[in-house]
């Protein structure tokens, strides 16, 4: 049995993030080296803001200023940063209750060891020098005594407020597509396609799954299908997909390999794009290196009857 | 013990756009949910529970943000769950939400279904590059053109139902103050002229990316009789789903679509929907999907769905009216556009609907679909409680 393949996947996009009034004034307020909480019907200032009142469900919108220095709440020590995380060297992961704020804001302490913090220790901000509106502005937390500064009674009103973020996500998986696929994938290496019968509905799955959808059985028979087959459905695309170098217009097809019981999809080349029907009989076209052939051609036969394929749609 | 019937109270919807740059998701889903409450005349303390749905995480990049929006929706201290199931999410999610007032679990439930595409882009968050895999080759509408085609070759239909239908629903859309397109210049002509992208589907007859949320209060009997305004009331609802593909799926008439309807007029007592039913608000996200749902839902033979769109019978003062809203074609917030099809049935029936009002409209269905045609919901709504 061949081996099961493993590769790296990684999903990363920068998405854009509309911040609402709340979440506008208080990224703003720390590109302006301010930090906005917000107060609550029942007097408690939350910080960082929030848009509605947790206990009542009202709309928040009191913004008021608290220190940029305060006390550890609780804490826990990151031995081993990873990428993105606000400090390269090992830090607290510290809850800080600001002055004048009732909550506690999560962000990096940095300190030289684990045996340096304590939850009750004063701190205060280490303003990043490059701020744009956003949570790195505050670089991190750093241990502090001296007493907390003046503040300037911020009302929250800004001008040039930030109105949208865009927050990076990565998400790192090691893919693996089992054995079945595993086993397909390796056969058309040797330009063979190969599929799976169920042992219950007969069903020839290609490309397999490793169990038969309809039956919920496991399926292990392994089928050879193809190479040619008949084009039962397709469409004529016009737009330019970003990712792929094919020149359009081009026709993307629904192909039932001979033997096979489900269809797949592929392009269809050497014939132009609008005499391409339903019907049409065609045989894969490999090129050098490639995990998949490029494109799917004319046979020359006779196309194939409607009530042949009429199931394969 | 029989279940206790479902009132739908109060619905809200935002004026779905391109793009809510003025609002977090948390104040594009309260915004949704205050016009609901305000429709039922109810305070936040009145509702026992909130039911939320929307489409992947992916589309905004916020995992679980029902987590961060039980603030924002008065769910603090109350149950609250969320519902996925792909496109049909927000038919699914209110099924849910009506199913907790029928088992009487609950009196009084705000259900919510919220998409905000503009913080992402919807085809990406669609085709992730999976390793080893042959890349998608067309999109979307490439996926879904095919099936398309399939049932042009089936049904014999002429090429020109597709534009028939966008320009039907581009026009209803006019009517219809929250809807995202308005297209005050549209003509066939226009329809017919705009690019072919994926042959044998058109531009203007594919859906637009909106950003938008709708939400309904549901309640039992007792809360129905203290509405300030006419309840709708469920008469039917089901769910069914199917694998994405299997050897012998049917993706012109999907079996889950199929079995899914007759369930609802089975619980409904509808014997034939093409007389009892007075309209259809379906989710038709490509024109063709019109003609091809109608004959899924049994309001036409197989074969004779498009007869019915060239005939003027799904116009909004034909027979049989379909997207009076003006549909998904017109708006597509995605998690929301399922909820948005079962709140404009439900606005029919209380005669709520304004310009796009069917008169007379005593039941009319509300459908979703979703995924690979896979994940079906829908609900028949009436103007007169079930009997028993």
């Amino acid at each position: 049995m061949p081996e099961v393949l493993k590769a790296p996947l990684v999903l990363e996009f920068p998405f854009t993030r509309s911040l609402g009034p709340v979440q506008s004034a208080f990224l703003t307020g720390l590109r302006e080296r301010v930090v906005l909480g917000v107060r609550t019907s029942d007097a408690r200032t939350l910080v960082p803001p929030v848009e509605y009142d947790p206990v009542t469900a009202e709309e928040l919108r009191d913004l008021v200023e608290v220190a940029p220095t305060g006390t550890v709440t609780t804490w826990a020590w990151n031995h081993a940063p990873r990428r993105g995380q606000p400090l390269d060297t090992p830090f607290a992961w510290a809850l800080v209750r600001l002055d004048g704020a009732d909550t506690a804001l999560l962000h990096a302490l940095d300190a030289p060891g684990p045996d340096t913090v304590r939850t009750g220790m004063r701190v205060r901000i280490r303003w990043a020098e490059e701020r744009t509106g956003a949570i790195t502005d505050i670089a991190c937390f750093e241990p502090y005594d001296g007493a907390a500064p003046r503040l300037t009674g911020h009302d929250g009103h800004f001008d040039n407020a930030v109105t949208g973020i865009v927050a990076p996500a990565r998400l790192d998986y090691t893919y693996s597509p089992g054995r079945a696929q595993s086993a397909y994938i390796d056969a058309l290496a040797g330009h063979r396609t190969v599929g799976e019968r169920c042992p219950a509905c007969r069903k020839v799955y290609v490309p397999p799954r490793g169990a038969c959808p309809t039956c919920g059985v496991a399926t292990a028979e392994q089928v050879e299908v193809g190479p040619r087959g008949t084009v039962t459905t397709f469409c004529i695309v016009n737009i330019k997909a970003k990712n792929l170098d094919i020149e359009v217009p081009y026709v993307y097809a629904h192909i039932a390999l001979d033997g096979a019981d489900l269809a797949l999809h592929g392009r269809i080349g050497g014939i132009p794009y609008d005499r391409v029907r339903m019907g049409l009989r065609v045989e894969p076209v490999w090129t050098e290196g490639a995990r998949y052939p490029d494109h799917y051609r004319p046979t020359g036969e006779p196309d194939a009857q409607y009530e042949t394929y009429k199931e394969l749609l | 013990m029989s279940k206790e019937p479902v009132a739908v109270v109060g619905i809200g919807q935002t004026k779905h756009v391109a793009a809510r740059r003025d609002v977090s998701i948390a104040g594009l889903v309260r915004e949704a949910a205050r016009r609901a409450l305000a429709d039922a005349e109810l305070t936040w303390a009145d509702i026992d529970a909130v039911v939320i749905g929307k489409a992947p995480d992916f589309f905004e990049g916020v995992m679980m943000p029902e987590l961060y929006l039980a603030d924002a929706l008065g769910a603090v201290g109350k149950p609250m769950l969320r519902v996925h199931t792909a496109g049909s999410v927000g038919g699914s999610t209110a099924l849910v939400a009506a199913n907790l007032v029928a088992a009487r679990v609950h009196g009084t439930v705000l259900t919510l279904a919220f998409e905000k595409q503009s913080e992402s882009n919807a085809m990406w968050g669609l085709s992730l590059p999976i390793p080893f895999q042959q890349p998608l080759l067309a999109g979307a509408g490439g996926f879904f053109a095919p099936h398309v085609r399939a049932y042009m070759r089936r049904s014999g239909a002429p090429d020109t139902i597709g534009s028939l239908v966008a320009y039907k629903d581009r026009r209803n859309a006019l009517k219809n103050p929250c809807a995202h397109l308005h297209e005050h210049d549209i003509t066939l002509e226009k329809v017919q002229a705009s690019p072919m992208l994926w042959d044998p589907i058109r531009y203007s007859e594919t859906c637009p990316s909106s950003d938008g949320a709708c939400a309904m209060v549901l309640t039992d009997r007792a809360g129905a009789a203290r509405a300030p305004r006419p309840p709708a009331w469920m008469l039917g609802g089901a769910m069914r789903s199917e694998p994405t593909l299997f050897a012998g799926k049917d993706f012109v008439s999907p079996r889950a679509g199929r079995d899914c309807a007759a369930d609802v007029y089975r619980q409904a007592g509808i014997a034939d929907p093409r007389r009892d039913i007075d309209a259809v608000e379906m989710y038709v996200p490509f024109s063709w999907y019109e003609p091809m749902w109608l004959e899924n839902l049994g309001f036409a033979a197989e074969g004779e769905g498009w007869k019915l769109t060239e005939s003027g019978v799904t116009e909004l003062d034909g027979d049989l009216p379909v997207n009076m809203s003006g549909g998904v074609l017109s708006t597509n917030p995605i998690g929301a556009s399922g909820m948005i099809r079962f709140a404009e049935a439900a606005l029919q029936v209380r005669g709520q609907a304004g310009e796009h009002q069917v008169d007379g409209a005593r039941r009319v269905l509300g459908h979703a679909y979703g995924g690979g045609s896979q994940f079906f919901s829908m609900w028949l709504v009436g103007s007169a409680p079930p009997h028993s």
